[in-house]
């Protein structure tokens, strides 16, 4: 069964569909990455699986449960995690604050408010988000401090603090340098032995590099789907995006 | 925060807290006075603070909590012979009903939108108030017989006249709203609430039921605004609808300004300040709003965050 799966899912903006009638599936456990060009509609879709943007028609199952008209907050506690293509983090708080948010969220009020020791338990699991991400020498640092760079990983921290079944990544690598998105590969690879990762991504390095299946959406619906060597082999995906 | 960092917090609080007490021994009659009013109303800074300083959202109509605590206790005691303990209670759940009601609606908007909405429900409240006359005596007001206002301590009935009681029961108050302030602010309750307050859309992915939150901070903001309004008609025994006019929403938000927003103890320093300010300038000229306007202005100028807000900026990071 798919961890994920959508039928029909629409958004439309006035007499704009920015979302046309997408079936997208994805199985537990792998790394798929969804491309296409700008305006394509992949952030309003993942938007519309998180539950930031409502969808105009379409329904979204999760875990064989129907989840399109469940608030996003309640979504986030079924294990869905997403990640902003504008990074998002809480700019005027400390790193360890920023994960401390994801990390007590995943625990009941009594664990995380009762539980003997858990102010201890809390900070050993923000830790562990944070060295995850090779940010733990910074835990007191503000968010909004940070380079561009770090601030993305960050990001990361916190969606992985949420122990998320599924994790969204929106165009994490962008405003990365070389050696950075090197490491972020290899962390991306670590997270999906855990959960299953859904990511948006430009750079085409790193989409054939950790992407088993590759998705392609062009005006709002999907124009292809399958292996990196199917895709690159795709005569339509090429007059589309990739450019001859 | 740190242990270390915490430790120090709490010891500071509990400084200030004895050093409150220690200066109704050595303080004159007329300042004795004042400063019991002062922490009554500074107890009503701190139930504002919560909802402004940690969950960011400004209301323009707290004088509505505070007026709801004031009657909910002065109208049971004057007119159902309620008891001192039982008069304050039923303020405080007064208040607190009243939040949640209001929050319920006005929570749908944010920004100036929330301001607006606050501010017309505390209109309306202000001319309820007027409407009954009968009951309420309305602009008038009325003022609660020093019989009804009466404390049994150990078998032994005190009045709450009484300057010394009334100090203590003032600071009580204060300390009871102070420290509670201090243990959300601390809690994971409280980090969430300032989570909302710096950027509401993140924590709700974050999995935050964010109205949730919001509504709680504003009934436990309301609820302690009407403790302190509760407490003032004991306290004072004046119950009028001049606390639920207008400027008793602006001063709150004027207190908190002044002694920092968003920092535990800045609504204590802030009342103090205004109150005093207050107090000196119009000794010598009645248009003593001037004084303060002035005040006000040179503040935002110099110091946007108000005085513990800066403090906290430049010299003592831990402060929470």
């Amino acid at each position: 069964m798919s961890l994920l799966a959508t039928q029909g899912l629409s958004r439309r903006y006035g007499g704009l569909s920015a979302v046309d009638g997408v079936d997208f599936a994805l199985d537990a456990g792998e790394i798929r990455t969804l491309i296409g060009p700008n305006g394509a509609g992949k952030t309003t879709l993942v938007g519309m699986i998180c539950g930031r943007i409502p969808a105009s028609a379409g329904r979204i199952a999760f875990e064989g449960a129907d989840i399109t008209d469940l608030a996003a907050w309640h979504r986030v506690s079924r294990g869905i995690a997403y990640t902003f293509q504008i990074t998002s983090v809480f700019t005027r708080l400390s790193c360890f604050d920023n994960v401390v948010l994801a990390v007590q969220r995943s625990r009941s009020w009594a664990r995380r408010s009762l539980w003997p020791g858990h102010e201890a338990e809390i900070a050993a699991d923000v830790m562990a988000a944070l060295e995850r991400v090779g940010l733990a020498g910074r835990r007191d640092t503000t968010a909004g401090m940070l380079s561009y760079g770090h601030q993305r990983l960050l990001e990361v921290a916190i969606g992985l603090a949420l122990r998320p079944k599924l994790l969204i990544l929106d165009e994490p690598t962008q405003g990365l340098a070389e050696d950075e998105i090197v490491d972020f590969c290899k962390l991306v690879r670590q997270i999906a032995r855990e959960a299953t990762v859904l990511l948006i991504e430009h750079n085409m390095a790193v989409v054939m590099e950790l992407a088993a299946r590759i998705t392609v959406m062009d005006r709002g619906r999907i124009l292809a789907e399958g292996t990196p060597a199917e895709i690159r082999a795709d005569e339509r995906v090429r007059t589309a995006y990739l450019g001859t | 925060m740190t242990r270390a960092a915490s430790r120090r917090a709490l010891a500071l609080h509990l400084a200030v807290l004895a050093l409150l007490f220690a200066l109704q021994f050595v303080l004159p009659a007329y300042h004795h006075a004042s400063l019991a009013r002062i922490l009554v109303l500074a107890a009503f800074a701190v139930g504002y603070n919560l909802l402004m300083g940690y969950t960011g959202l400004l209301s323009l109509g707290h004088a509505m909590f505070f007026a709801a605590g004031l009657y909910g206790a002065g109208l049971t005691v004057h007119h159902l012979g309620f008891g001192v303990p039982s008069g304050f209670l039923a303020g405080c759940v007064a208040a607190f009903l009243l939040a949640l009601a209001i929050g319920a609606i006005a929570l749908r908007t944010t920004g100036v939108f929330f301001m607006i909405v606050t501010l017309m429900f505390a209109q309306a409240g202000f001319l309820t108030a007027l409407y009954f006359n009968e009951i309420t005596r309305g602009d008038e007001g009325f003022v609660l017989a020093a019989a009804a206002r009466v404390l049994d301590i150990g078998g032994q009935p005190v009045a709450l006249s009484e300057p010394n009681l009334r100090y203590n029961l003032a600071l009580a108050i204060f300390a009871a709203c102070l420290l509670v302030s201090l243990v959300v602010v601390r809690s994971s309750f409280g980090r969430t609430l300032v989570a909302v307050r710096e950027n509401e859309e993140r924590t709700r992915l974050l999995g935050y039921n964010t109205f949730l939150y919001k509504l709680a901070a504003l009934a436990l903001s309301g609820a302690m605004s009407g403790a302190a309004g509760a407490a003032y008609a004991l306290l004072f025994g004046y119950v009028g609808a001049t606390f639920a006019a207008i400027q008793y929403s602006i001063f709150p938000l004027l207190w908190v300004l002044l002694g920092g927003v968003g920092t535990t103890l800045g609504p204590l320093i802030g009342t103090v300040l205004m109150f005093y300010l207050v107090d000196v300038s119009s000794e010598y000229t009645t248009a003593y709003m001037i004084v303060v306007g002035a005040a006000l202005v040179l503040l935002v100028m110099w110091f946007p965050r108000g005085i513990l807000g800066t403090v906290r900026q430049r010299w003592a990071p831990w402060l929470p």
